[in-house]
């Protein structure tokens, strides 16, 4: 198994076909992650022992004739996804050695599909960032080039995958964290209408815009992945208890006669001009296939980042309230009494990224301020939300970029966070409105670094995204390029 | 004490606990007093990414309770994150109701005690109250017994709360009294809450002013903590009214402020000033869509109801003919009422009803003897029944209310019924005439020269023939037929 590339798809057709076992299937990627890890960085904890009895379980599975498609794939968790007794640290000092007596939904679901959890994935800490440069583990490398940065905050699953550290991974979406990663590393990945994943168990960063989806090679398996981890859970309030449809079987509709908006808002300044093209390519086969493209306009677009930047650290300075010293964490050494307690423990636990959001969030819901920024920046959140609302009375999807432009060099941005926030101008609006949204590969820059397009669905209609990704997937091969690491193995 | 220059503004603000069996966002138990942080899991306990479900039993419960005081159920309430560190808040957040409370614009009337008649009671006040909100209970600190650091109690996060939040219409420390009973005696008719201030599973904290008598404005005002019964919040109150007007009269100011009731030394100290006020940082908790509450939902509660403590006491006031003062006694708490019911009902099915004489049993003797030994009225030794049976006894003239007396400490030592006891002893009245009238002769004839007096016009001396007939008859004879008898051979 030498192939980089290998799809959910792919593999599961060859565990049931006995062609290839999960314990071998299991050991070749452990064997990949040897090899290649430590130059990319990708896991911050990978579970060997639980991987291999995982893969025999999933063999006795297939032997009984009892596998569903993810039984004995092996893939990986953002390490945000709580995993009983194995280490969970959120991209953090604060979280470091700390294990969770309990699984999240997302993980129990996968752990019962039969799935084979390789480890567990670095991230931007807290989920906070979009090079995944703010871990405290170290970097994470973009397989395609290892002095640009994978994306984030899940540039650790992003990398994994596209390195072929595992065949697909699980990864989380505030503002574009799913999305953005896998544009600038070339695979797909969705992030699910707002309450089709449960949250339970996933480490919050931003309640109301939070929320796990897959990562992986193709829409294919996308689909595959997200059949076996949504649906309504009794434990997250927020999870819509509404059915799952079956997206695998929706896939193959074709796109005839659908409507794909384009808003002219997303194709002005700042856009690289390689993105353009490689997206203007892109409608150019939609339309092949038979789909109508639409200039739309999302008038709100502007104000999407400000207002993310209100409500996401508003709700992060609240949900990080408990990493406190007191209970479990990082704790700061002799401490003189409860408040040095508090604020060397903070202040040594996390990181200055993190920091700058408590303090933002904190400032914006106090006092006095409460009007002027949280309740202004929900208003806001409204009208976005109503601009998709109105789009989607005259077209079926809304076609974007995923990013302005393709990777960027490690720590290019670092310490500049206006213009590491603009790495998400396309994708934030998608969490604020709540809607579905999934990046797919479509070409590659002058610097042979890939390009991603964003598709955006309507509420819950993930299938209808699936099926425009599906098709052009059938179309292109952009999304089976796999970045040559023959040099660094 | 403030002097008549002056008047109090008072607001309570009580947290009542509420009865459910599991906590308010998760499924511990709520039990109290079980060994430190046996009732956690990782919602209560604060871990990372779990989430909180909300306990539909403590929504209805907070329903009743706004049905109860007359409130308005809202259809859409909200849960707001209150934000603050302790290490009793494991979240660093309180859940709680902020801007849209689940109950908003109710009322209770209370009963003045300044100016009341026994038999039509005082007169009403209706204090107003503004809202009711679900909250979570915080854990408890331990710092007894440890050096260098304190231990934490999880068992109580996460509790439901019910805040129930008064206007600013009390006016006196007796109406904060008579509110405090009025409100506790409600959540324990609906089971909503067990009301016990001393072990604080009903506390409440008061907001108190005073202004010149006259005068429309507010004055500053202080928040006063810890009260743990209804005496001290009384006593706090009264205490800081006084405060406040030694402070005004000797040109000072009130300064807005929270302050500490010491019930040892009667007294309260500062515990942070407006400029440590913590800001509390609201905001709409993401965890929880909005509550809804559909109308259904609220008229099958509302069906569902008991009798009020109001409706019962003016039910007893009718139906059985009691004065203001007893029904409102008796009426106090839902299991007395029930005791009370039960002895009246019982004398009426052995003949002749009696239902002062009835209340009387209940409300002096029965709950004198229970005080004295603080056994709750559910753990009476003397049934409702066998009470019932002894006020029986009485009617019928089988006993007279002094041996009744006997019999009743007999009743509860030993819990036996009446009719045992009295047959047993010996103890029935004696009704048959001509015992009596040897016993009567018998005392005239050894008593010649008081007899002579008697008849001189010292008529007052019938008491004592009386008494000396009694006493020969061990307090058996009827006194009624005593009475008769010396009259007439006198």
């Amino acid at each position: 198994m030498e192939r980089a590339n290998l799809t959910i798809k792919e593999a599961s057709d060859q565990l049931k076909e006995r062609k290839i076992s999960a314990v071998e299937l299991t050991r070749a990627y452990l064997g990949r992650i040897n090899a290649l890890n430590e130059k990319i960085n990708a896991y911050v904890t990978v579970d060997e022992q639980s991987a291999l009895k995982a893969a025999e379980a999933a063999d006795a599975r297939i032997a009984k004739g009892e596998a569903t498609p993810m039984t004995g794939i092996p893939i990986a968790h953002k390490d945000l996804f709580c995993t009983e007794g194995v280490q969970t640290t959120c991209g953090s000092r604060m979280l470091k050695g700390f294990k969770p007596p309990y699984d999240a939904t997302v993980t129990t679901r996968l752990k019962e599909s039969g799935a084979v959890i390789l480890g567990k994935t670095n991230m931007d800490e807290f989920a906070m960032g979009s090079s995944t440069e703010t871990s405290y583990y170290g970097v994470t490398r973009n397989p395609w080039d290892l002095e640009r940065i994978p994306g984030g905050s899940s540039g650790g699953s992003a990398a994994a995958v596209a390195a072929g550290l595992c065949v697909a991974a699980t990864g989380t979406d505030t503002g574009g964290s799913i999305r953005q990663p896998a544009a600038v590393t070339g695979i797909t990945g969705l992030k699910p209408t707002y309450g089709r994943v449960s949250r339970y168990g996933m480490i919050a960063f931003a309640s109301s815009l939070d929320q796990g989806g897959p990562m992986c090679r193709t829409a294919e398996d996308t689909a595959i992945m997200l059949q076996s981890i949504a649906g309504h859970d009794a434990k997250d309030s927020t999870s819509l208890n509404i059915e799952t449809p079956d997206f695998s079987a929706l896939l193959n509709k074709g796109i005839k006669g659908l409507k794909i908006g384009v808003p002219t808002e997303c194709f002005g300044e700042g856009l690289e001009d390689d993105v353009r093209s490689a997206i203007d390519e892109a409608k150019k086969v939609f339309a092949d296939a038979g789909a109508e493209l639409v200039t739309i306009s999302l008038p709100y677009t502007g104000v999407a980042i400000p207002t993310y930047y209100i409500i996401a650290p508003a709700e992060a300075s609240s949900n990080l309230a408990r990493y406190d010293g007191v209970k479990f964490g990082y704790r700061c050494e002799n401490p003189n009494d409860l408040q040095d307690l508090y604020s060397r423990s903070r202040a040594e636990g996390f990181g200055s990224e993190v920091k700058r959001r408590i303090m933002l969030g904190t400032y914006v819901l106090s006092s006095g301020y409460y009007d002027a920024y949280y309740r202004r920046a929900q208003k806001a959140r409204r009208l976005i939300a109503n601009d998709f609302t109105k789009a989607f009375e005259s077209v079926d999807a809304v076609l974007t970029p995923t990013t302005p432009g393709t990777a960027f060099k490690l720590g290019e941005k670092k310490d500049d966070p206006v213009q590491m926030y603009l790495s998400d101008i396309y994708t934030i609006n998608v969490n604020l409105a709540g809607l579905p949204g999934m990046s797919l590969p479509c070409g590659f820059d002058g610097n042979n670094l890939p390009i991603g397009m964003q598709l955006i669905g309507k509420p819950l209609d993930e299938a209808g995204i699936l099926r425009i990704a599906h098709t052009y997937q059938k179309e292109t091969d952009w999304h089976s390029k796999a970045p040559d690491l023959s040099g660094i193995a | 004490m403030i002097s008549d220059n002056y008047e109090y503004v008072i607001g309570l603000e009580i947290h009542a606990q509420m009865l459910t069996r599991s906590k308010l966002f998760c499924g511990c138990s709520t039990q109290f007093g079980a060994t430190a942080n046996s009732q956690t899991c990782p919602v209560c306990s604060g871990f990372p990414g779990v989430l909180p479900v909300l306990n539909r039993e403590a929504v209805n419960m907070t329903i009743r309770t706004g049905l109860a005081i007359n409130g308005q159920v809202r259809l859409m309430s909200e849960f707001a994150r209150k934000n603050y560190f302790y290490p009793d808040l494991p979240n660093g957040y309180q859940i709680s109701q902020f801007e849209l409370p689940i109950i908003e614009h109710g009322h209770v009337n209370i009963e003045l005690t300044k100016g009341a008649d026994k038999k039509k009671g005082g007169p009403m006040k209706r204090i107003g109250i503004t809202r009711i909100h679900m909250e979570v209970d915080a854990g408890k600190n331990i710092h007894e017994g440890i050096v260098g650091a304190s231990w934490v109690d999880l068992n109580r996060t996460g509790v439901p709360l019910m805040e129930i939040v008064s206007e600013p219409d009390i006016r006196t420390p007796e109406e904060a009294g008579e509110y405090l009973k009025k409100i506790r005696s409600i959540v324990r008719y609906l089971g909503a809450c067990d009301g016990n201030m001393e072990q604080g599973s009903f506390r409440c904290d008061a907001n108190v002013s005073i202004r010149r008598t006259g005068q429309a404005e507010f004055g500053t005002r202080a928040e006063l903590k810890n009260l743990n019964s209804i005496r001290n919040v009384m006593r706090a109150i009264e205490y800081e009214g006084g405060r406040q007007e030694d402070l005004l009269e000797s040109g000072g100011k009130v300064i807005q402020e929270t302050r500490l009731w010491d019930p040892t030394k009667n007294e309260s100290r500062s515990m942070r000033g407006k400029e440590e006020a913590h800001d509390y940082r609201y905001f709409p908790e993401p965890d929880l869509p909005p509550l809804i509450v559909t109308e259904e939902r609220i008229e099958q509660l509302r069906a569902k109801m008991p009798e009020l403590p109001d409706d019962k006491k003016e039910r007893f006031r009718e139906q059985y003919g009691l004065n203001a003062y007893d029904a409102g006694l008796l009426t106090g708490s839902q299991r007395l009422a029930n005791y009370y019911e039960t002895v009246a009902e019982t004398v009426t099915k052995a003949g002749k009803s009696d239902n002062k004489i009835a209340a009387n049993w209940v409300a002096v003797e029965l709950l004198a003897l229970l005080n004295k030994n603080s056994i709750d009225i559910d753990k009476s030794p003397v049934s409702a029944v066998n009470l019932g049976n002894l006020v029986a006894l009485i009617i019928n003239n089988t006993i007279s209310g002094k041996i009744a007396k006997e019999v009743f400490a007999i009743m509860f030592e030993t819990g036996e019924a009446p009719g045992k006891i009295v047959k047993e002893k010996g103890l029935e009245q004696v009704t048959d005439t001509g015992a009596i009238e040897a016993e009567v002769d018998q005392v005239l004839k050894k008593h010649a020269k008081e007899v002579e007096a008697y008849r001189d016009g010292k008529t007052k001396l019938l008491g004592f023939f009386v008494g000396q007939v009694m006493k020969a008859t061990k307090g058996k004879a009827s006194p009624k037929m005593v009475n008769e008898l010396l009259r007439k051979k006198l």
